[in-house]
Formats: structure tokens, C-alpha cells, sequence
């Protein structure tokens, strides 16, 4: 167990690494930083003096060490668009906002998806298993900004239940939490149907039956233990979708959190804060998944012993 | 507890009254295909402490007879059209679904062919046996139910059941998960335990084991064991009684040792002499059954086997053979005991 | 003696009405049934791909500002600008043919999802072949590499690499091939991992065939299925990331007509114009159900394996 994990520790910060590069490289391809922050009027010393100051005529290996430095502790510098306030500032300023948002949704997503998912392949070919795959399909289809759009127009514009944009009450978050789950909704009801059958066609939920245990508790304890797995597996990638979901919906809905916070700072060209969200939202997805790898060894004693 | 190195005494034996009696049993499959009948009539009793073998080749339907006798053929496909499952003296087809649960596990249970993936493989096998035993003996605390667990899994020869209680699946061997499964099969004390292959899965040393441990169980507990084998030699070994099953329907029925003194049905013959035995080591090539049997969903309207039978005349591929009997008992349904043997029953395709 | 041996029973009658029946032609018509999908797909994204600058009813690009925000035909405008069979679906807020734009759309759509398909697919099937059949520090190097790509957020990359490339045809096409080669590498060295252990594999090593002509010969021919596959199961994904990056005006650049752009280009005026915002969606929409059904029955047909994917 130790050595399993381990070995994803390991792993884990070779990923960090390489986003690191990733983002490093990216935020110089645009050239000198300096171009966008220091004024037009500003002459040939002072650029050199401040070249100087902040590291940019060291070699390229010495500039990355020194992001790889200051990025552990944090640090990425102040923002050049929201003056005044440091780019992780900015991040943990904006992240309650995009939390809120994403854990509504993901807890909608899950708390409709498993039930559906395993309902459904329970009664494999009723209606209700057509009904799933539908919801399944569509929630695999429908471009998720443009639902965003028309739920704003049906529900907000037109019936007036809900408001169109903004954070505030619960009601704010019903909109945009439903057009950001949307997409998770279909894709973890997939995976739970299908990995829900093939538990279902086994020897052990045969057992489970001949021992004469009821019905609810051969599906929802013998059953759903192990078909959790593979829908877990992608949770963290889903939950990263979310978060990376949450540029197109936050800006829709102008809901002040990362996403929208990523947008602004990429058409400002204010780099330290691409920096800074890019950084921390990778981090957040390594760190999940080396969550779920070890919730994974948890859940399947297979895992845990080898 | 059981070791090979002991002397090893056959337990003794107490056949009492009837327990379990089916009366034409017929599960078919509605499949794209058609209509499978996987069990086609079937009619057979077990007596209380008996054994009864139900012996056969893959695919005629003895594992569809199990599962339907407990009410759990897959379902929507398959369905129990007809019949009778007399469970002492109350038809257990008539009672409704969620009533099966008490009689599952508790009045019949099973034990299936393949340990390594008959156990749930995410619960310690006590949390599988006490899960069962909790409902078994309602209103017990768990302490008690544990206690219960290792006694049983000591009974079914697991050593130091108190330690390996706490074992997952994926840390035992196949033979020892098969003790388990077996121990969980007589923990709500049936009074018929349907034995569907439990030894075909498993190497032959631990194989006369298991089946030890299977007769010392029915010696200390009088259960009624229908043994599910395609082994001719297992029979042998374990049963009191055979039935021999082709193609959905038992072809020949009997006294263990009438069936296997004068086998009187061709399937059944053929079936002995395909069992390797000492007696013919000279014998060069073992005998096998040429052709294959006919598909369920379209069977013929004479004798099933007559298309493999070496025996086979006119008469028998224009109608099913009715059911003819000696005076011991022993039935077949064979058109060449027409005379020989009286006629208890007409053609019940 | 009865020989209903072969003749289908059915318990229970079922007659043409009953739910179960009409269920069932559902059921067909969804899953099991391509001429659905087949339909849509024609309708929606190859033929206009293919014929919309002769069969489009106007330029997608031509302003007619008298004609500005006239609804579309079906519903019952204004005093002023009364719905025309002109403009079926309506007009755009610089009088500009809602109908055509969605033809030409399909064109772009299909062009950048082809291309980037055919880019990030060769890029993504090299490197899982070569991780998955010679294993070892390769193996481990790529996986690695594969998993830094899994963890970036995609959409946000994309929009870093378009605000330093500026936003074009060719950009939109590259970013998402980026973006899609890691998928492909890691379920293409899954498979190969699996063939691997086959007996042919071991055949041909042993007759001494060079690794080169063992990927080759051997193999490559057994993941073409799951290519397939893939490749339609990832079209829908890459026609909803284009848009989606067009939408956010990091995809292609206006006034191309790309569905997300005018799904942006409708987003100010959703209430009082829902047409504009509310066609090229429906597009996007019925594209991508069309390709995931495609992809889900290819899958069933082909490659039972990836039924999980």
C-alpha cells in the first residue's frame, strides 16, 4: 500500500514538472514580458535596468528554476491588469466562487447520474433504461455554452424564475449549475450503467441472490461497490472538467470565478495570472487523481495488497 | 477436520422421507432466436439426507434446472412456463417473489462452479457470511453471528477460520474460496443443497477433498445434496442416485447402482464408456460420443438423441419415446425397452 | 405429439399499439437503426459541408442592414419586418442570412475536426504504438509526457496559445490537435499492450521479423477497429471544443461563420432574437448526437471491447 503509493507520489511530480515547463514555455513564447507591462515611453536603460532586476537576461534554464522557485511558494508575481494585487491573490480571491459552482453541480451530476445509471441497467430495456440513454446522448451533445444561453432566455428571460447572471442567493446557482453538470451528468450515467451490467452478469451478484439477501441490498451493496470503480477513475477528470468547464459557463452567466477570472487576464495578455489559474488548476487535477488512485486501492482490496 | 493423511471412513448414512419432489419442470429461453428449452419436464425427488446426481454434457440444461429451482433463471429472458417444486408438500412456484428470500439460502441453497469469481471480491468474506447469517438468525448481535461464521467455515475444514474471517477473496486459493462458498451455502442450514459443478474448477487432490467434506456435512446435518457434474466418476463416488439428462429432458433415472450396472439408455451407455477406468487401460483409444446434440431451439420431433444413436430406427426420429420402468425402479426413455420394461408414462413432449 | 420445436411463443400477446411495441421501435430507431443518424448527418453536416457555396440561398457574409433581426419564417415577427421565405431561419443583427451561415458553418466544422483528427490521431497512434510495444524507459517517458497533457486545462491552453498566435483557421486546427493526441496514445498503448501478449506476436518475433515490420504487419491491422472507433467517437468532441473555443473567440477568427461564433454573436440579443443564437446551436447539437451514434453503433459492431470508452 505504502509502495503503490509511493510510486504515485512519484509520478505525480513528474506530471507537476512537465506542466510546469508547459506554462513556463507558453508565457515566454509571447516574447519579452516587458513589452506589455513597462509603458511605450519608456527608454533603452530602464528596460535594461529592470531586464535586469527581474531575471530576463539570465539563461533560459536559470529563468525556469527561479518560476519553479517562486510557483511552489505561490508566487507569480503581481498582476499587470488589477493593479495592485499579486496573481494568487487574485486566484484564492476568485476560487469560493468557482468552488461553490463546481460542488453544486458535481453533487447534482452525482446525486442524479449513479441512481439513473444504475437504475437503468437494473431494468435493462424498460423505458426507463431508454429514457437514461437518451439523457445520456443528448447530455453528450448539447454544447454546453449554448444551453447555458437557452436556459437563461427560457427560464430567466421569458418565465422568470431565476435571475440571469451574477452570484448571490442559492437561486443564482441553479442555472449555471445545471448547464456545467450537465455534461457529467451523461458521461458518469454512461459509465455506471454499463459498468453496473457487466457486475451484474457475475457469479458473485448469483451468490448474493441464492443466499436469498433482498433485492436493494444485492444491487446497492454487492452490485454498486464494484461498479463504482471505473466511474471513479474518471471522476477527477470530470471534476477538472468542471473547473476548466467553468471559463465558458461563468462567463455566461458572468459568475465571478476563475474561469472568468482566466478570460479577462487572457485577453488583458496579463500572463503572471494565466500563470497562476493554469498552475493551480493543474495542480488540483494531479492532486485529485492521486486522491481517487488511492480512494481506488480503498474501495478495491486487489489494489491495496499488490 | 479432514486431512489426507488420516484413514479416511466413509460416514454413515440415513436416507429419510421425500423432501423436494419436481413434477415437469419446463424453463424456457425466449431468445432472438427463438424458443430454447433449456429444461423440458423434468421430473425427479430427492430424499432427506440423499444424493441425487444429475449428470450430463455442457449445454443440456442441468445449470438451467438449478437456477430455476431457486427461482433465479436470468431473467427477462428466461421463464418457468411450468411445473411443480414441491418443497415439503408446499409448491414453491406458487409462492409469490418476495417470499423466495426466506426459502433461498434456508431451504435450498447452492454452491457455484467457479470459486474465483463466486465471491464479491470488495467484502472480507466474513462481512459475506455474516451478512447472510444476519438473516438467517434474525435479531443476533454481530458477535454472535461471527461466532457462528467461524464455526461453520471450521466446519467446512477453512484452518484458523478466526483469522482468515478478516481475508478478502483475491487472498485465498481457489480450493480453500470453494470451502467458503460452500461454508456460506450451509450457514442458513437448507434442507437441499444444489451442488452445480463445485469441483470442476478445482485440482483433482483438493477435489476428493472437497466432496469428502461434502458427504461428512450431509452426514452431520441430513441434507439433501442434487449433484450437478458432467463426471461420470464424481457420480460414482458421491451419489445415491442418478439422472441422466439430455437435451432438456432426464433421459434415464435411477438406483446409482442399477443405472450403472445396466445402463439402459444409449446416452447413458455412451457416457460410461467414455469414462477412462482401469479395468480398460488396454483399451487404446477412448470412446467419445460422435455428432453434437441438437440445438435447443430446435430440437426434433422424435428422440433427441437419435441422431447420435448407433441404434437409432425409423421409429425413434418419428416420436418421442414414453418413459419405461423396471421393477426396481430404475426409468428410461428408450424405444428399445418397448416390452422389456413396463410403460409408466406416454411421450411427454 | 406436438413439435412446436422452432415456432416462437411469445408468453404474453402483444399487439401493434401496445407500449412495449412502440418502445421497441424507439429503441431500434435510436440504437439499433444507423438511418437515423445517417439522416441527420447528411442533412445537417455533409451535404452543406459539401455543397453550400451553390446550394446556400445567400452570401453567409453579405449585410443587408434593412433586413436586419427578421425572424424566422414559422414564427410571426414584427409590423415592420414580417418573416420571409428569403430567410428561413431569419437574420443576424447585420441583416446577414442565418440559414446560409449554418450551411457554411458545417463546412468549417467538418474541416477543422477532419484536420485535426487526422493530426492529433497520427501523432497519438505513433507514440502509443511505439510506448506499448517496446515498453521500458520509452514506455514510461511518453505516459508521463501523456499525462502532463491530461492534467493541463485544455480550454484555458487553448486560449494561452491563441492570445500568443492570434486567433486562425490553422491555430484553432493545431491547438486542438494538441489537445487530442494524448487520448489517442494512451488507449492505443492500452491495445497494443494487449496484442502483445498475443501468440502471432511472439510467431512472428521468433521467425525474426524486425520490430519495425512486427507494429507494421502485425500490429497496426489489430487496432484499426478501435481506431475507427475512436476517431467517431472523437469528432463530436472536437466539433463541441472548436465551437466552444469560437464561442469564446479564441477558435475562428469573424466573420467566419463557425457555429460557436454565432452562438456568441446571438448571446445579446437572446431575448429579443433567440434565432440567432438558437440555429447554429440546434446544428452543433444534431452534428454531434449524429457522430456519437455513429460512433456507439460502429463501436457495437466493430470493437465490443471499448464498450466502456
Amino acid at each position: 500500500m505504502q509502495r503503490y503509493i509511493l510510486i504515485r507520489l512519484i509520478q505525480s511530480v513528474f506530471t507537476l514538472i512537465g506542466v510546469s515547463i508547459i506554462v513556463f514555455s507558453l508565457a515566454r513564447l509571447s516574447g519579452n514580458p516587458l513589452d506589455v507591462l513597462l509603458p511605450d515611453e519608456a527608454d533603452d536603460e530602464t528596460f535594461e535596468r529592470i531586464s535586469e532586476l527581474w531575471g530576463l537576461n539570465d539563461p533560459w534554464y536559470i529563468q525556469y528554476f527561479t518560476f519553479v522557485k517562486n510557483a511552489s511558494r505561490g508566487e507569480f508575481g503581481p498582476s499587470f491588469k488589477w493593479q495592485g494585487r499579486t496573481a494568487m491573490e487574485l486566484v484564492f480571491l476568485h476560487l469560493p466562487a468557482t468552488l461553490q459552482l463546481a460542488g453544486f453541480s458535481i453533487l447534482v451530476s452525482v446525486v442524479l447520474a449513479v441512481p439513473i445509471g444504475v437504475m437503468s441497467a437494473v431494468k435493462k430495456g424498460t423505458l426507463l433504461d431508454t429514457v437514461g440513454k437518451l439523457i445520456a446522448l443528448l447530455g453528450q451533445s448539447l454544447p454546453s455554452f449554448w444551453l447555458a444561453i437557452v436556459m437563461i432566455w427560457i427560464f430567466a428571460v421569458k418565465l422568470g424564475w431565476f435571475p440571469t447572471s451574477g452570484r448571490g442567493g442559492f437561486d443564482h446557482m441553479i442555472l449555471p449549475g445545471i448547464a456545467l453538470g450537465w455534461f457529467s451528468v451523461a458521461s458518469f450515467m454512461r459509465l455506471t450503467r454499463s459498468s453496473m451490467l457487466n457486475v451484474l452478469d457475475s457469479e458473485y451478484i448469483k451468490l448474493a441472490r441464492i443466499k436469498g439477501l433482498p433485492e436493494w441490498k444485492v444491487i446497492w451493496k454487492h452490485g454498486l461497490k464494484n461498479a463504482a470503480i471505473p466511474p471513479l477513475t474518471v471522476f477527477g477528470a470530470i471534476v477538472v472538467g468542471q473547473m476548466t468547464g467553468s471559463v465558458t459557463i461563468e462567463t455566461v452567466f458572468a459568475w465571478p470565478g476563475i474561469g472568468l477570472l482566466a478570460l479577462q487576464a487572457v485577453n488583458a495578455r496579463d500572463y503572471q495570472v494565466i500563470q497562476a489559474v493554469t498552475m493551480f488548476i493543474s495542480v488540483l487535477f494531479i492532486g485529485m487523481n492521486l486522491l481517487i488512485d488511492i480512494l481506488y486501492a480503498y474501495i478495491d482490496p486487489r489494489v491495496r495488497f499488490t | 477436520m479432514t486431512t489426507s493423511s488420516e484413514v479416511y471412513k466413509e460416514p454413515e448414512k440415513k436416507i429419510g422421507n421425500v423432501v423436494l419432489e419436481v413434477r415437469d419442470l419446463r424453463t424456457y429461453l425466449y431468445t432472438k432466436w427463438g424458443v430454447t428449452k433449456a429444461v423440458d419436464g423434468l421430473n425427479f425427488e430427492v430424499r432427506e439426507g440423499e444424493t441425487l446426481g444429475i449428470v450430463g454434457e455442457s449445454g443440456c440444461g442441468k445449470s438451467m434446472t438449478a437456477l430455476s429451482m431457486l427461482r433465479l433463471a436470468p431473467k427477462p429472458a428466461a421463464r418457468t412456463v411450468s411445473g411443480q417444486i414441491i418443497l415439503d408438500g408446499e409448491d414453491i412456484l406458487q409462492r409469490p417473489e418476495p417470499e423466495m428470500r426466506f426459502i433461498r439460502g434456508q431451504k435450498i441453497s447452492m454452491i457455484l462452479q467457479d470459486p474465483m469469481t463466486s465471491l464479491n471480491p470488495v467484502y472480507s468474506i466474513g462481512n459475506q457470511m455474516v451478512e447472510a447469517l444476519g438473516m438467517y438468525y434474525q435479531g443476533e448481535d454481530n458477535k454472535g453471528l461471527k461466532g457462528r461464521a467461524v464455526d461453520i467455515l471450521r466446519k467446512m475444514g477453512v484452518a484458523a477460520p478466526e483469522r482468515r474471517i478478516i481475508d478478502y477473496p483475491h487472498q485465498m486459493s481457489g480450493g480453500m474460496k470453494q470451502r467458503v462458498v460452500g461454508a456460506m451455502a450451509i450457514s442458513g442450514t437448507p434442507r437441499v443443497l444444489i451442488c452445480d459443478e463445485p469441483t470442476t474448477a478445482l485440482d483433482v487432490t483438493i477435489q476428493a477433498q472437497y466432496l469428502r467434506l461434502l458427504k461428512q456435512v450431509q452426514a452431520d446435518t441430513g441434507v439433501s445434496i442434487i449433484f450437478i457434474t458432467h463426471d461420470m466418476g464424481v457420480v460414482a463416488k458421491m451419489c445415491d442416485r442418478v439422472a441422466v439428462m439430455y437435451a432438456g429432458k432426464i433421459v434415464e433415472q435411477g438406483e446409482l447402482r442399477s443405472v450403472f450396472n445396466n445402463p439402459s439408455h444409449p446416452y447413458t451407455k455412451a457416457l460410461m464408456a467414455s469414462v477412462p477406468s482401469m479395468e480398460h487401460a488396454h483399451v487404446e483409444k477412448l470412446y467419445s460420443i460422435e455428432g453434437q446434440p441438437p440445438a435447443l431451439f430446435d430440437l426434433p420431433v422424435g428422440c433427441r438423441f437419435a441422431n447420435r444413436c448407433e441404434f437409432a430406427d425409423a421409429k425413434c426420429l418419428e416420436a418421442y419415446p414414453p418413459m419405461f420402468q423396471d421393477e426396481d425402479g430404475h426409468t428410461a426413455d428408450c424405444w428399445r425397452l418397448e416390452g422389456q420394461w413396463k410403460k409408466v408414462a406416454e411421450a411427454t413432449t | 405429439m406436438a413439435t412446436e420445436g422452432n415456432v416462437l411463443e411469445l408468453p404474453k400477446e402483444s399487439s401493434w399499439y401496445s407500449p412495449s411495441k412502440l418502445k421497441h421501435y424507439i429503441g431500434v430507431a435510436i440504437k439499433d437503426y444507423p438511418v437515423l443518424w445517417l439522416t441527420i448527418l447528411f442533412v445537417v453536416l455533409i451535404f452543406p459541408a459539401l455543397t453550400a457555396p451553390w446550394t446556400a440561398p445567400h452570401d453567409p457574409l453579405k449585410q443587408e442592414l434593412s433586413k436586419r433581426l427578421t425572424a424566422p419564417v414559422w414564427s410571426t415577427g414584427s409590423e415592420d419586418k414580417p418573416p420571409s421565405w428569403s430567410n428561413i431561419f431569419g437574420t443576424d443583427k447585420q441583416g446577414r442570412d442565418i440559414l446560409s451561415r449554418v450551411m457554411h458553418g458545417s463546412r468549417i466544422s467538418l474541416m477543422v475536426s477532419l484536420s485535426a483528427l487526422a493530426i492529433g490521431g497520427t501523432l497519438g497512434t505513433t507514440l502509443g504504438l511505439v510506448s506499448g510495444y517496446f515498453g521500458g524507459w520509452v514506455d514510461h517517458l511518453i505516459m508521463r509526457i501523456v499525462d502532463v497533457f491530461l492534467s493541463l486545462p485544455l480550454i484555458l491552453m487553448a486560449l494561452v496559445i491563441v492570445a500568443v498566435f492570434g486567433p486562425s483557421f490553422w491555430t484553432a486546427i493545431g491547438v486542438i490537435s494538441v489537445l487530442l493526441w494524448s487520448r489517442y496514445a494512451r488507449q492505443i498503448r492500452a491495445e497494443v499492450l494487449a496484442i502483445k501478449q498475443m501468440d502471432f506476436i511472439a510467431r512472428a518475433r521468433v521467425s525474426g521479423a524486425s520490430n519495425t515490420r512486427i507494429i507494421i504487419k502485425h500490429v497496426f491491422p489489430n487496432i484499426t477497429n478501435t481506431l475507427i472507433v475512436l476517431a467517431t467517437l472523437q469528432v463530436g468532441t472536437v466539433i463541441l471544443l472548436e465551437a466552444t473555443l469560437s464561442f469564446l473567440g479564441a477558435g475562428i477568427p469573424r466573420p467566419n461563420p463557425a457555429w460557436g461564433v454565432m452562438v456568441a454573436d446571438g448571446r445579446d440579443h437572446i431575448a429579443s432574437a433567440w434565432w440567432i443564437a438558437v440555429m447554429p446551436g440546434i446544428a452543433i447539437m444534431l452534428t454531434v448526437l449524429s457522430m456519437n451514434m455513429m460512433g456507439d453503433w460502429l463501436r457495437d459492431k466493430l470493437d465490443p471491447k471499448l464498450r466502456q470508452v
